[in-house]
């Protein structure tokens, strides 16, 4: 089968911290690529650079040297304004700690990223109550954070990342701040997302939650350690379906 | 689930609305609308706090606007009283000399002393430019109504008096030429004595008592507001805190003489005096000061002792304009200090807000906030503030001399441009406070702040 063009394309990615004297090689010489609809769970000790990698994949961070292209666009060396840009259009993010905005409500946390696209407040509203139902927080509209459980406060962490309609969506450690039930709820959704075609980057500890996903890339030391692809992507853009049957 | 959906739709259709953001100033708009409503909300949030925040800006708005309220209520009041002396009129008046305070318990001695009629005709024969003078002699006496009496100042004048003085007849007339010419006794009292000889019914038409002679009374004064003259201690606070009766400055002349004997509490006192007071119009404005010095002048070349006071109103009116400027300065420096003491307080706990809301910027840059949204937030919310503080400011600032006024009876006058110039400075204060905490909040490092316990 043809490989479709990745979405996402690191190139020798570098990226070291200077700290005074010291410097601190997080990063050394990463090649990667991911396709549309894959499912990657990064794996690894602590310390080896995980976090580091889905700063750069997120736009959060630029990286030393190297090149990353998402969606085609080289964006490692835009500037701080582009970066934002590339965050609100292109990404989505899941934290561990949900990282959700404590004064404001369940829709208007969804809506912060279209916000800052300049969407008018009713389609935005819209789009986030859809949204909101769609993770099972329908009686929840108005609640803040500070009123929810981890597992729903983690949903609307989901919903808000789905709000842009992002390439990419990115999660370190989505359920490790959960129990056991919530966590599971939340990694259904994820299956789910994936199964709709989403392509999603997983930062995980726990081994049988990284055995959802699609691929395994385990890190060590700043280097891809190991790359397996356990399985094909469920779904892929109808262009290759396309090309698939033809 | 519908089944004929594909996966990928049931997520996708919610995004994929037709979503066409809005242009140019529209855009900018319904941004400034949303960043307000945030601002608010924090505030809101955080309402005690943002309450004790902008104190220092209430309290320096607040200070400054009633300040200013009475103080330009004060200096109102007191150029309206030197504008009743008239702006055009140089007042002279006798005194008694300091030398002869110590002659005066030699009890067979008459102190002459003072203007007199020869000074009138010098003033009026070498000095051009002069066009009225009223002449006016002053008798401290008792009035009397039947058993009522008030100690008050009879004053011996012309008929064209009040529009020389500004001081305007309430009921009645004042006296004319015949009633001059006739030396008649007729009078016209101040608005004080009318209250409290006549409490009951009009004095028109009824008499009053001086000495031994009746006066038939045809009008009565307007009220003068408080009947102390600025500037004019040197003729004595007990002079001018009293009343005053006018009668024609013939009769007067008739009935006390030159010659007037004072018998108070034992001892017996002399004094000739010819003319008490004497107010000279001059024709021009401009030359009231030159006037007044060359009168000045003409004056002591005849007048050995220092037996006259002359007060010119308009070099009052300067003073207390001048007086009125320092005022301001004063007040201006104070209300800077305070404003500067409530911008610092406001920065502060910007800046503590900043650090405290560090997670909260980094998931807004996260999830695509540019740093200029950050700032215009954060200086959004300064400006929201202390602006609040500005408002609240004014309007306990405009309050406070109502009740002044209410309470203390105190003349204040609250001008349009103060409240506008304090709440414009405060909200200026939250930008220029406001704008060092904003730009920290914005450059911090997304990655750091989302980081950020
Ligand atoms: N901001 C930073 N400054 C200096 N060193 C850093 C910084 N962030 C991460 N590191 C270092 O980079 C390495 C990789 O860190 P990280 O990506 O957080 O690892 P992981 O998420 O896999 O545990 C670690 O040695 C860490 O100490
Ligand atoms: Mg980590």
């Amino acid at each position: 089968m043809t490989n479709p063009e990745p979405i996402v394309r690191l190139e020798d990615l570098h990226k070291t911290y200077w700290t005074g004297a010291v410097s601190v090689e997080a990063l050394r010489g990463i090649n990667l690529d991911i396709r549309p609809g894959e499912y990657v769970s990064i794996m690894g000790p602590s310390g080896c650079g995980k976090s580091t990698l889905l700063n750069l994949l997120g736009c959060l961070d630029r990286p030393t040297t190297g090149r990353y292209l998402l969606g085609g666009q080289d964006v490692s060396q835009l500037d701080d304004d582009l970066l934002s840009e590339i965050r609100g259009t292109r990404l989505g993010f899941v934290f561990q700690s949900y990282n959700l905005v404590q004064q404001l409500t369940v829709l208007e946390n969804i809506e912060v990223p279209l916000y800052y696209q300049g969407w008018p407040e009713d389609r935005s509203r819209a789009v986030a109550e859809k949204l909101a139902s769609r993770v099972g927080l329908d009686s929840r509209f108005h609640h803040r954070p500070n009123e929810l459980s981890g597992g729903q406060q983690q949903r609307v962490a989901i919903a808000r990342a789905l709000v842009n309609d992002p390439l990419v969506i990115l999660a370190d450690e989505p359920t490790g701040n959960l129990d056991s039930v919530s966590g599971a709820d939340i990694l259904a959704v994820f299956d789910d997302l994936n199964q709709a075609g989403k392509t999603l980057i997983m930062v995980t500890h726990d081994e049988e939650i990284a055995h959802r996903a699609t691929r395994i890339v385990r890190f060590r030391d700043g280097q891809i350690e190991k790359d397996v692809t356990l399985r094909e992507p469920p779904y892929q853009a109808p262009a290759d379906r396309a090309a698939a049957t033809a | 689930m519908s089944p004929d959906l594909h996966p990928s739709q049931l997520w996708q259709q919610v995004t994929t609305a037709t979503h066409r953001p809005p242009v140019g100033w529209r855009l900018a708009l319904t941004r400034f609308q949303r960043i307000i409503r945030l601002g608010l909300k924090s505030i809101w949030i955080h309402r005690l706090r943002s309450l004790l925040t902008v104190l220092g800006i209430v309290f320096g708005v607040c200070s400054v606007i009633a300040m200013l309220a009475i103080g330009e209520g004060a200096s109102y009041e007191a150029q309206e009283q030197i504008k009743s002396l008239g702006s055009q009129n140089i007042i002279l008046r006798s005194v008694k000399p300091p030398e002869d305070e110590k002659a005066s318990a030699n009890r067979n001695m008459v102190l002459d002393y003072g203007l007199n009629y020869p000074d009138i005709r010098r003033i009026q024969m070498t000095i051009p430019g002069v066009t009225v003078v009223v002449p006016g002699r002053i008798i401290r006496e008792y009035i009397w109504n039947i058993t009522r009496n008030v100690d008050a100042e009879v004053v011996g004048t012309v008929p064209w008096y009040p529009q020389m003085r500004n001081h305007r007849v309430a009921r009645g007339r004042f006296m004319n030429e015949m009633e001059m010419d006739d030396m008649a006794s007729v009078c016209v009292l101040g608005q004080e004595i009318a209250a409290r000889l006549f409490p009951w019914q009009s004095p028109l038409g009824k008499s009053v008592r001086v000495g031994s002679t009746y006066y038939r009374v045809i009008g009565v004064m307007e009220a003068r507001g408080r009947q102390s003259k600025p500037g004019d201690s040197s003729s004595g606070a007990q002079a001018t805190a009293v009343d005053q009766m006018f009668i024609p400055l013939t009769t007067a002349k008739m009935r006390f003489g030159e010659t007037i004997f004072k018998q108070r509490s034992g001892s017996r006192e002399a004094e000739k005096v010819a003319l008490h007071e004497v107010t000279v119009k001059v024709a021009e404005r401009e030359q009231v000061v030159p006037v007044s010095r060359a009168i000045q002048e003409l004056l002591e070349r005849n007048h050995k002792k220092k037996d006259f006071t002359m007060t010119v109103p308009l070099e009052m009116l300067k003073q207390s304009e001048r007086t009125k400027q320092i005022f301001n300065i004063v007040l201006g420096s104070i209300a800077a200090i305070s404003l500067l003491v409530g911008g610092i307080g406001i920065m502060n706990i910007m800046l503590a807000s900043v650090t405290e809301r560090t997670r909260e910027i980094g998931i807004r840059r996260a999830l695509g906030a540019k740093r200029r949204d950050i700032t215009v937030q954060f200086l959004v919310e300064t400006v929201m503030l202390s602006a609040t503080g500005g408002i609240i400011g004014v309007v306990l600032g405009i309050s406070i001399p109502f009740f002044v006024t209410l309470f203390a009876g105190m003349v204040t006058i609250v001008t349009l441009w103060s409240p506008l110039i304090a709440f414009t400075i405060s909200a200026a204060i939250g930008v220029v406070f406001g704008l060092y905490p904003a730009l920290r909040a914005a450059n911090m490092d997304p990655v750091e702040a989302l980081r950020h316990e």
